[in-house]
Parts: structure tokens; C-alpha cells; sequence
């Protein structure tokens, strides 16, 4: 059978595979730029199909400890959000984690700080990849560049977490959340059922069976010697996912004599700046990470001895950029183009950024 | 073949809708398509506008800084993307409420009075569809048949007893080019 390719928003399509994916509940709050979320599992009426639980909650802090709740039971829940309401639910998040329950959160930034503006934004950088609430945790990160990635990271963040039982995130801005452009559906999967979750998840809180002892989804120890323990298992599934799970994508870097670093749908404006660059005889790659954490260090490394200079864009005032640099650990100038508070550089603009630092990559040029 | 497009105008005309059927004409023309919406509150009375590129090889940036044509629709949006269309590339303007003219002499300029052809069509809410006629009339981006099969996709069912007044409306666009 021939897929069928539709064409729809990027936040629509997140909604989509959620459904298709057998996700048990979404929770969320409507916010710009991502109420189409919300509003078309409202219109698919999975509750109806699937048995798919939607639910607009009286607010994002409402949200999260429904997704925490729901966790807790195995279910694969979900919620989403953009950049203030993110914010809002950074303490049920660090709970989340450290109750090393499987969920995902979708962030569709927006411009900040504070309530900001509704346009698009890379500023949450930090709050994301560094945890975001209080405590050692980390979320595995994804940054979806297309409408077809806002689909299917949904699936991907889902079998990360439950492999690895951390929660997942999918980190989008304003510009993929919604554009359309053409997509295809991952076909419908049923939702587990309760023997499934039983089997799949041990520690699920499922109420008490006859012959194992009562599962307890707590964040609470008391016991400081028992809490580093606790802290020390985080760490070791944190390192284990750093070694496993980092993924990135390459354009041009064979010949590249500079390189771009820039991730979600400005690493598409970033791309045709390069093919502009290229048509002047100027070689520049472009590396896209699709995991902002775990960050793809070693790979940014490998690149640094090839090129003569990295170029970080980003829509922020310098956040992503920090980790590349840590990447090249000093070897070769990195510098950043940054827009903020909801505008959008256009690929001319990257371009003469680019030029201003390295001014000497047009003497080459043919 | 790629043609980078911007629709721009008042909000409540239509602009974004006219994006999508073409984008939609695109998705039936097993065409790459994007679709990036200017969103937010400036489209209620603001200014509204829409970049929409067709291509048969893969789109990279969705963000454009020049285009292949434009199709202007206000004062403010004339003042703001007359200089972003490329060199050799297409303008498209409604009169309608216009008092500077475009001055640029290396592309291709073309005045259509969509607004006007709405009072014969006695329906004002056929504006975008005569203007769509008009771009395909000047750039053939599409058939007329892909057009419709693509408003039949973006139209919910309940409002397909409108695709005749549509399709009548994107000929009298076609019309108006001399």
C-alpha cells in the first residue's frame, strides 16, 4: 500500500502520532505556538477510537502532575506546552525524573523571557538540556528541523523513555510547530494493554497484586546516604544514554573548510545560507544536532580539526553555543549569530554574519 | 523547477487560505511544499502574510529573504516586499487602496483588480480565489484541477457545496490578465 503523505502543521502532526502512536493520555493547557496540539486531539476525538485520554487541564502545573500521575502507572502520557508554561512546570518535571518515570513533554518555544512575545524562539536551550527544575536530571532532548521530525520524534522520545525510563522532550520553535509541509503517518499502533504494562513495567503503580510487594512512585528519601545512591543510578542511565543515543546530522562537511552549528528549523535557514555560499565557491558545512542532550561533543570535536572556524546560530542571545564550544575546547574560533524575542534571521542575514567573521573565506572564493 | 512565493496582505482577506489551496495544488502535483505562516495577533485587521515555495527537489529554509513572485495585497505590504522580489521575478498587486505604485523596473509588474471583480461576483469572500486565479493565470504554478483537488483537501466537507463558486471565481481571475 502506498503511504499516504498529508500536508499539515507540525503541531498537528505531533498530535496525529501521538494517537497513532497508542499514547494513553495527553494533559496540556492551550498556549501559542502550540494550541493546534491541544485543539486537534480535540478534533481526532481519540477518546473514541483508541480510548485515548485528552484532557485540557485548569493549568500547565496541572498538566505535568497528570503526565506524573499517569507515568507513574505506566501509561504513556503526554503533554505539551510552549516556553512561560514550560517554566511553570519545571517542578513536576525534576519529580518526574527523579522518580525515574517514562513521559514526554513537548516545549514549542516561544520568544521570552517572561511571558514574551508568540513568536518563534531557540531561548529555553539552557532550561532543557541542563534539566530546567532543581536537581541533578537530565531530559533526552530531541530538536525537530521538519514537520515529518515533530512526527516522528513522537515515537522516538516515547521508546527512549521507556527504554531508558527518563523522561523525554521534544524541543521545537514557533517556525516548525506552524509550518505546514507534507508528512507521513507512522500507522496506527493499538495502546498497550494492562497485562502489557504489567509485564513491560514492573515498577508501575497498578494497585497491589496478590504475591509482590506494593510498587511507590516517590521522589522523598530521607536518608541522604540512600538518596546519593539514588542520584548515582540516575547517573549511570544518564551515562549510559550519552554513549548510546546521540544523534546528529551532517550537510557538506566533507569538503567543509568552515562549519555551521545550528539545530531545529534554523539549521533549514542555516542550510540555505550554505547553498548560497556555496554557489560564491565558499565551503561551509553544517552540522545539525538532533539530540540536544546528549549533545554530540565528539562528533563537533572530530569536525574541529578539520575546519578553520564554527559559526552557532541560534534564536537566542548564546546558549547552544557553550556546548560547541566545549566541543572544540579552544581550537578554532567560534562565534555566534543570535536573533531574539521572536525574530527570525533570514538566510542573507546568517550569511553576512558569517562573512563578517571570517571575512578572509571569500579570498579563496572563485 | 522551484518558485518561492510571498502572499501578503490585510488579515481577513484570505491570504493564508489562498497559501494553503496552493500549497495543497503543490502536495496533488506530488510537488515538495512549504507553508510558513506570519502568525499571531497582527493577523486580526494587520497585516497577514504567507511564504509558500514548491519545489520537485527538497526545500531547505522555509524562511526566505527574496522571492520568485510576490502577491501583494495592501499598501504595507507593497512598501515592505516590493524590494524582496528577485531581479526578473513577479509582482502581483491589487489597486485596491494602493496610492504608491510599485517603481521597480526589472521585474515583471502586473495590477489585477481583484477587489472590483468581487462586486460582480457579488461575494466578497471569492477575493482570494480570483487572486489565485490571477497568479496561475501569470505563473502556472498549477492546473486548475490540481487547485481544485487541493481546495477539496483543505476545505472541511461541510463546505464543499462552495467548490463551484470557488472554481468559477478562479477563472474570473484568470480573466482579469490581459
Amino acid at each position: 500500500m502506498k503511504e499516504e503523505v498529508k500536508l499539515m502543521k507540525g503541531n498537528e502532526a505531533i498530535a496525529h502520532a501521538a494517537v497513532r502512536y497508542g499514547v494513553d493520555g495527553y494533559f496540556g493547557y492551550p498556549i501559542t505556538p502550540q494550541s493546534e496540539v491541544l485543539e486537534t486531539l480535540e478534533a481526532l476525538m481519540p477518546w473514541e477510537t483508541t480510548g485515548m485520554v485528552v484532557l485540557q487541564a485548569e493549568s500547565e502545573v496541572s498538566s505535568i502532575n497528570m503526565v506524573y500521575g499517569g507515568a507513574a502507572m505506566g501509561k504513556a502520557v503526554m503533554t505539551s506546552s510552549s516556553s512561560p508554561g514550560i517554566s511553570l512546570m519545571q517542578e513536576g518535571m525534576s519529580y518526574i525524573a527523579a522518580g525515574e518515570l517514562p513521559a514526554l513533554v513537548v516545549n514549542v518555544m516561544r520568544g521570552g523571557p517572561g511571558l514574551g512575545t508568540i513568536h518563534p524562539s531557540q531561548s529555553d536551550y539552557f532550561q532543557a538540556t541542563r534539566g530546567g527544575g532543581h536537581g541533578d536530571y537530565h531530559f533526552i532532548v530531541l530538536a525537530p528541523a521538519t514537520v515529518q521530525e515533530m512526527a516522528d520524534f513522537v515515537a522516538l522520545g516515547f521508546d527512549l523513555a521507556f527504554k531508558y525510563r527518563t523522561p523525554a522532550m521534544i524541543l521545537a520553535d514557533g517556525i516548525v510547530g506552524q509550518m505546514m509541509e507534507k508528512v507521513v503517518l507512522p500507522p496506527q499502533r493499538p495502546r498497550r494493554t494492562a497485562a502489557e504494562i504489567a509485564e513491560q513495567c514492573p515498577w508501575a503503580v497498578t494497585g497491589r497484586p496478590e504475591g509482590r510487594a506494593p510498587n511507590i512512585a516517590t521522589t522523598l528519601e530521607l536518608d541522604s546516604a540512600v538518596m546519593e545512591k539514588n542520584n548515582e543510578r540516575f547517573q549511570r542511565t544518564y551515562a549510559e544514554i550519552e554513549k548510546a543515543e546521540v544523534r546528529y546530522q551532517e550537510y557538506f562537511t566533507d569538503d567543509a573548510d568552515y562549519l555551521m552549528v545550528a539545530f531545529g528549523s534554523v539549521a533549514r535557514i542555516c542550510l540555505k545560507a550554505i547553498e548560497d555560499a556555496r554557489s560564491q565557491g565558499i565551503k561551509i558545512g553544517l552540522l545539525r544536532p538532533i539530540t540536544l542532550w546528549p549533545f554530540p561533543y565528539k562528533e563537533i570535536s572530530r569536525l574541529a580539526e578539520k575546519v578553520k572556524g564554527m559559526l552557532v546560530v541560534e534564536l537566542n542571545a548564546g546558549q547552544m553555543i557553550q556546548d560547541v564550544r566545549l566541543a572544540t575546547e579552544g581550537r578554532v574560533p567560534v562565534y555566534h549569530f543570535g536573533r531574539m524575542g521572536g525574530i527570525v534571521p533570514d538566510p542573507q542575514q546568517v550569511l553576512e554574519s558569517f562573512m563578517a567573521h571570517f571575512p578572509e573565506a571569500s579570498n579563496n572564493s572563485i | 523547477m522551484k518558485e518561492e512565493i510571498i502572499i501578503a496582505g490585510f488579515g481577513g482577506q484570505g491570504v493564508l487560505s489562498m497559501g494553503k489551496i496552493l500549497a495543497y495544488a503543490g502536495l496533488i502535483d506530488d510537488l515538495e511544499v512549504s507553508w510558513m505562516p506570519s502568525y499571531g495577533p497582527e493577523q486580526r485587521g494587520g497585516t497577514a502574510n504567507v511564504t509558500v515555495i514548491l519545489s520537485d527537489s527538497p526545500i531547505s529554509s522555509p524562511v526566505l529573504n527574496s522571492f520568485d513572485t510576490a502577491v501583494i495585497l495592501n499598501q504595507q505590504s507593497l512598501d515592505k516586499f516590493e524590494k524582496s522580489v528577485k531581479p526578473g521575478g513577479t509582482l502581483i498587486y491589487d489597486s485596491y487602496g494602493i496610492h504608491r505604485l510599485p517603481t521597480r523596473t526589472d521585474i515583471n509588474i502586473y495590477r489585477v483588480d481583484a477587489m472590483e471583480a468581487t462586486f460582480d461576483m457579488k461575494n466578497s469572500k471569492t477575493y482570494n480565489m480570483i487572486v489565485l486565479g490571477a497568479l496561475l493565470k501569470i505563473r502556472p504554478l498549477a492546473s486548475v484541477d490540481s487547485v481544485m483537488a487541493g481546495l477539496k483537501k483543505a476545505l472541511p466537507e461541510r463546505h464543499h457545496h462552495l467548490l463551484p463558486l470557488n472554481r468559477e471565481a478562479i477563472l474570473k481571475g484568470m480573466e482579469l490578465v490581459k
